[in-house]
């Protein structure tokens, strides 16, 4: 295959892993900006959400896309139950000290991975696409005769990819617009923006910290009930989205919805790229530089705001 | 209406309040003065179930509010204009007033006539806060805790830094709310503006609550003034 085929195959693939990785990172970023809580476990939950949508889509059995659909629902909807439990017997009791709920959320990471590997075991495993159809894609050519139209060997994705980033993008929407136009959304960006003055307007804010860590939980699920027809669930999956959301989430600026989204798209798309032309150890070892960089010259994050 | 009876309150290990108490009647105007530090602050925020009690209780209308949890105190009628404002700046001035609307399920009716209390921020609806001129902060600041239909409203220094005309409209404000039975707390540090407007004064030092007077004792003689603010 040419260089521009081949681009285009990978920045299909980078979209794929943006979109997924989009939806992961705001899951951590919402957590940080709203509680101030640095969730190391927040992998653990992404894991989740794909080993359920797993146990969801076996059990179930029929067509793909009923197990499917029922594990887009259900899988987020669990991991988001026992965020609520973390937060109501790890975080709320230990009053989101900073640094005692990093060591708290640590002990999470572990208990999550090791009763997905006592209760799903080793194994990776698959769940079934819904649909996946083969889409050959066309490439154009400005040659001898004038502007062509053909399709190169090789350049095909399919349209459950397509369909991971439309979602995607449905879902990123949709979050957004809850934030800036509903009582829910502003309800939590008034506990985000000053805690005690939200209590001093009748705000529950222990009960929004329960329901923001839920929340970004069952984001992080949520992606990966859409990633695992694509990747295999696995009770050690969660390291990367957790490393890369951290990247994101660094970048992007914390607590910044559009920061997260516009740097997961900048590192994913990036990973995907180098991933496909040189090798995935070289895209994350850039990431992580790309992440020095930025805590040195604009700790903020390339989006965030200077903290007053 | 109002009452805090020997409340004993801080910052973690840090005791700032000492059995402190206080009483407000519904359409009185009370001035809680004393210097930088005193506690003044510390006091409108254990009103607000912000900080835990060690001691003493704090009641509105007989029923006690200190075991009530933080967010539950605003829902029953109390307003709370912040010393500094406290915003949400990264807010527009409607979602500001919004808030302020939430805290008791009010609705349009209420939201109009406060925003006819205060015709510049209607203009500015979409306006963020932190945008907004000191004197339009704190007219946000008055009407988000106007919006709760208050019936005891506490000013912690409501006036700091603004120019004559803004503190006039705030003092008009006052007047109003007094008038229509609202118990009010002002934490005011100005001597000619609590002579103008407080029916009785508080003085609290170090945490400690001392004289309260009517108005009419400290007219002509400052001082307890002297004493406690030390001007
Ligand atoms: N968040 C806090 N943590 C620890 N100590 C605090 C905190 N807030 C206030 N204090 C301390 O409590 C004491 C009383 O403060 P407070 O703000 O109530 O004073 P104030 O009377 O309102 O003063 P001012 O006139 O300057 O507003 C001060 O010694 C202050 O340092
Ligand atoms: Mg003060």
């Amino acid at each position: 295959m040419d260089f521009g085929p081949h681009l285009l195959l990978a920045v299909l693939e980078g979209a794929v892993g943006a979109a997924v990785l989009a939806l992961t990172a705001l899951g951590l970023s919402l957590v940080f900006g709203v509680m101030r809580v640095v969730n190391v476990a927040h992998g653990e939950f992404f894991m989740l959400g794909a080993v359920i949508a797993w146990f969801v889509a076996t059990s179930i059995g029929g067509h793909p896309t009923v197990g499917f659909v029922a594990a887009l629902a259900l899988a987020p909807l669990i991991a988001g139950l026992v965020a609520v439990l973390v937060d109501r017997l790890i975080l709320k009791p230990v009053k989101y000290d900073p640094e005692a709920t990093i060591v708290g959320t640590i002990g999470v990471l572990y208990i999550l991975q090791q009763t997905a590997l006592m209760t799903y075991g080793p194994e990776a495993r698959p769940v079934e696409p819904p649909f996946s159809h083969r889409i050959a894609l066309p490439w154009f050519e400005w040659g001898e005769n004038g502007f062509a139209m053909f399709y190169p060997w090789g350049l095909s994705t399919n349209s459950y990819k397509l369909f991971v980033i439309g979602a995607a993008i449905v879902i990123l929407l949709a979050f957004w617009l809850i934030m800036t136009r509903s009582k829910a959304g502003l309800i939590m960006r008034a506990t985000q923006l000053d805690r005690e003055t939200a209590l001093a307007f009748g705000i529950p804010v222990s009960r929004v910290y329960s329901i923001v860590f839920g929340l970004g939980a069952g984001l992080a699920a949520l992606a990966a009930v859409l990633i695992v027809p694509i990747q295999q669930a696995h009770y050690l999956m969660g390291h990367d989205p957790l490393l890369l959301s951290f990247i994101v989430v660094i970048i992007g600026g914390l607590g910044s919805i559009r920061g997260t989204v516009l740097a997961a798209v900048l590192i994913g798309m990036s990973d995907g790229i180098i991933s496909v032309f040189l090798s995935p150890t070289l895209s994350k070892i850039i990431a992580t530089l790309l992440v020095a960089l930025v805590l040195v010259f604009r700790p903020q994050g390339l989006f965030g705001k200077k903290p007053a | 209406m109002l009452k805090l009876d020997q409340i004993s309150t801080g910052y973690g290990p840090i005791q700032v309040l000492f059995d402190f108490s206080l009483e407000v009647r519904a359409g009185e105007v009370l001035c809680l003065m004393g210097r930088n530090g005193a506690g003044k602050s510390t006091a409108m925020k254990a009103i607000m179930g912000l900080l835990p009690l060690s001691g003493g209780q704090i009641s509105l209308d007989g029923m006690p509010i200190s075991t009530l949890p933080a967010h539950e105190v605003p829902r029953q009628g109390i307003g709370y204009i912040p010393q500094g404002r406290r915003l949400f700046t990264e807010m527009t001035v409607a979602e500001n007033i919004q808030i302020g609307l939430m805290t008791r399920g009010k609705g349009a009716e209420t939201r109009e006539r406060v925003l006819d209390m205060f015709p510049r921020l209607r203009e500015r609806l979409d306006q963020r806060a932190e945008t907004l001129s000191g004197g339009e902060q704190q007219m946000l600041a008055t009407a988000r805790a106007l919006c709760l239909e208050p019936r005891v409203l506490l000013l912690d220094e409501p006036t700091e830094g603004l120019q004559p005309s803004m503190i006039q409209l705030i003092r008009e404000t006052v007047e109003k709310m007094r008038e229509a039975g609202v118990a009010i707390i002002l934490v005011e540090q100005r001597i000619e503006a609590v002579l103008q407007i407080a029916d009785r004064v508080a003085f609290i030092e170090n945490g400690y609550g001392r004289e309260v007077v009517n108005t009419e004792q400290l007219r002509g003689d400052r001082r307890l003034f002297e004493k406690y603010v030390g001007v």
